[in-house]
């Protein structure tokens, strides 16, 4: 019999980590949606993020909220300046050549901060105000943790409301769609896939922020990571907004439940999942039958 | 190279079926590698060569996915691995001869393969990638788990035997010999297959699939025997990687791995027949000599890749066969 202590500590643990999952595989299904690029370079941006934060309260004393604002801004303006320059080169060529692109970007970034700062963590703590928990009788929640879950989703459910019922939305599903055709009707869609990559990124980099006080700043905490964030887009369907949000929160869970029933399956289970959705469905749960 | 699966309406044009005659410049391009290779080990560590010859063999296997086919898998490096651990495990436990251990290795990868290709062969592009990734992240955690792979420790001090019960490996040269012909012969093998009827529908598919369905092949066909001809090779380069230096490791199937060789095919010419072995002998030499530098080596791979595929697409080989005007 599984205590039901242990029980609930794992679907906590699984929630924590779905909401990293809904966070990057959102930013990575936004960017591939518009873009068509799988951006290796995300995880290596979420751990930007998570040092812009280090960084902020080193060198300028800013703690813990104005970082949530600092990181993604200051990671996404990188990514700007990375389609910009490099990854706008490559839109005539073969998909596969952004993904070779970023992946190289990836293994700059994360070697520069290797060399700078080794591969253990640094310790980064939460903010007073979410230090602390609350005992809720048959568990006890830490505050920060259930912050991040809750934070997650709102930023998840905003970006999907932004993309589907907005104006602005709109214009992005539309150049998704045909992007010829919606240039000639005066929207500026370079500028829009620019900001749609900035947008993707800044996503990880805000998800760095909040991974810091849970797992430290670490130059390699997305180097695994966003391994398991590729299957977790790739079950949703690539490109699927509500998709990446609800298989990543539901692998998190599911990844988490494995470890109380069948811990040595806990770090394939996403995997097999994803072998055995592909036979089902090639194009992922929620991905469009092309 | 036999075509097994047989168009089902139209039979194929007469040139796609005979494949193009032996070109001249890369008969000479082979006897020079060849002449390189068989006296290399009296100028250069032995070891360090035969290191090279591995991965050649294996960017080689790569390269008729990547380069003949289009298909960027991201995974091989559980074939390389996994493969290793067989013959590692076939030689040290088993005790079997250094030749049934690389066999045995190679047809373990093998089905490996044809079980990968059959689920993931019908998605492409970043579809494709992605998924070989995740299979070979299995396929790294079922290593990292398993209680033969001996975990964090790998399969260590496995014996090189004696070849053929003649041949006694243990000596440098003697096991030089033995991998350069056990590359000369995969070398070859993909050498056949990318000229040969079968190379020309692979070609057909990469260039347009739908064509090629209209003329009665059946893509998903070819594209699996290609795959699994690719990990099958990739096998022979892992299990003899792993008699050479006598290890099977994590290192082998971790996902840098895959990246690695996708590098090494890259900085050669994708889509040549030498690109991959110059590619190996690069990438290698650049490990070897920025060893000491820690994480230089990925800044430095980070920064081939990106110089590659912003300028440089065609590779060193691809670029060499432009200026000769002649595909190398």
């Amino acid at each position: 019999m599984i205590p039901t202590q242990a029980l609930f500590g794992q679907l906590l643990i699984g929630l924590i980590n779905g909401a990293f999952y809904a966070m990057l595989s959102l930013g990575l299904s936004v960017i591939f949606g518009l873009l068509n690029i799988i951006n290796f370079a995300h995880g290596a941006q979420y751990m930007m993020g998570a040092f812009v934060a280090y960084f902020a309260l080193q060198w300028a004393g800013l703690g813990y909220w104005p970082s949530l604002l600092i990181a993604p801004v200051v990671v996404g303006l990188f990514g700007v300046v990375l389609e910009r320059t490099m990854l706008k080169r490559l839109y005539h060529l073969d998909h596969l050549y952004g993904l070779l692109l970023t992946f190289g970007v990836a293994l700059v970034v994360q070697g520069l901060f290797r060399n700078e700062f080794g591969s253990s963590g640094l310790p980064y703590a939460a903010p007073p105000q979410l230090t602390g928990g609350y005992n809720l009788g048959f568990m006890f929640l830490p505050t920060y943790r259930g912050w991040v879950v809750v934070c997650s989703l709102v930023v998840c459910l905003t970006t999907w409301y932004v993309i589907e019922r907005t104006r602005l939305g709109a214009y992005l599903r539309a150049a998704t769609e045909n992007p010829t055709l919606v240039q000639a009707f005066g929207i500026n869609v370079p500028r829009m896939i620019t900001l749609t990559y900035g947008f993707g990124v800044g996503l990880a980099a805000l998800a760095g922020v909040l991974a810091a006080p849970i797992y430290q700043v670490n130059p390699l905490m997305g180097a695994d990571l966003i391994i398991v964030v590729f299957a977790v887009v790739v079950i949703g369907g690539l490109g699927s907004i509500m998709g990446s949000i609800v298989t990543g929160f539901g692998l998190g869970v599911v990844e988490g439940f494995t470890k109380v029933f069948y811990p040595e399956a806990s770090n394939t289970v996403i995997f097999v999942i994803m072998a055995l959705v592909l036979l089902v469905r090639p194009t992922g749960l929620f991905g469009r039958t092309t | 190279m036999s075509v097994t699966a047989k168009p089902a309406v139209a039979a194929p044009p007469a040139r796609v079926a005979t494949g193009p005659a032996l070109a001249t410049h890369q008969v000479a391009a082979f006897v020079v590698m060849v002449a390189l290779l068989v006296s290399a080990p009296f100028f250069v560590y032995p070891v360090f060569l035969m290191k090279a010859l591995c991965f050649a063999l294996f960017a080689c296997a790569f390269n008729l996915l990547l380069g003949y086919v289009g298909l960027l898998s991201f995974g091989h490096a559980a074939f390389l691995g996994s493969a290793g651990y067989a013959s590692a495990h076939a030689a040290k436990v088993w005790g079997w001869p250094p030749e049934l251990a690389i066999l045995f290795g190679t047809v373990m990868a093998g089905a490996l393969g044809i079980v990968i290709g059959a689920l993931t062969i019908r998605s492409r592009g970043i579809y494709f990638a992605n998924i070989t990734l995740a299979f070979a992240q299995m396929i790294f955690f079922f290593s990292l788990q398993a209680k033969f792979t001996g975990g964090e420790d790998g399969i260590q001090a496995v014996p090189r035997g004696t070849l053929l019960g003649v041949l006694d490996l243990r000596h440098t040269y003697t096991m030089y010999f033995v991998v350069l012909a056990v590359f000369l012969l995969g070398f070859l093998v993909v050498y056949r297959a990318i000229h040969s009827p079968f190379g020309q529908v692979l070609k057909a598919i990469r260039e347009n699939e739908p064509r090629a369905t209209s003329l009665g092949y059946q893509p998903e066909h070819y594209k699996l025997i290609a795959f699994v001809l690719s990990a099958t090779l990739s096998g022979t380069a892992g299990a003899t990687k792993a008699i050479v230096f006598q290890l099977a490791s994590l290192t082998d199937v971790h996902w840098t791995m895959s990246g690695e060789v996708v590098l090494m095919t890259l900085l050669g010419g994708m889509g040549t027949v030498f690109g991959p072995v110059a590619g190996a002998f690069l990438v290698i030499s650049l490990e070897h000599y920025l060893a000491q530098l820690g994480s230089w080596l990925t800044i430095v791979q980070g920064c081939i890749f990106i110089v590659c595929v912003l300028t440089f697409r065609r590779g060193v080989v691809g670029e060499l066969g432009r200026l000769l005007g002649k595909p190398l």
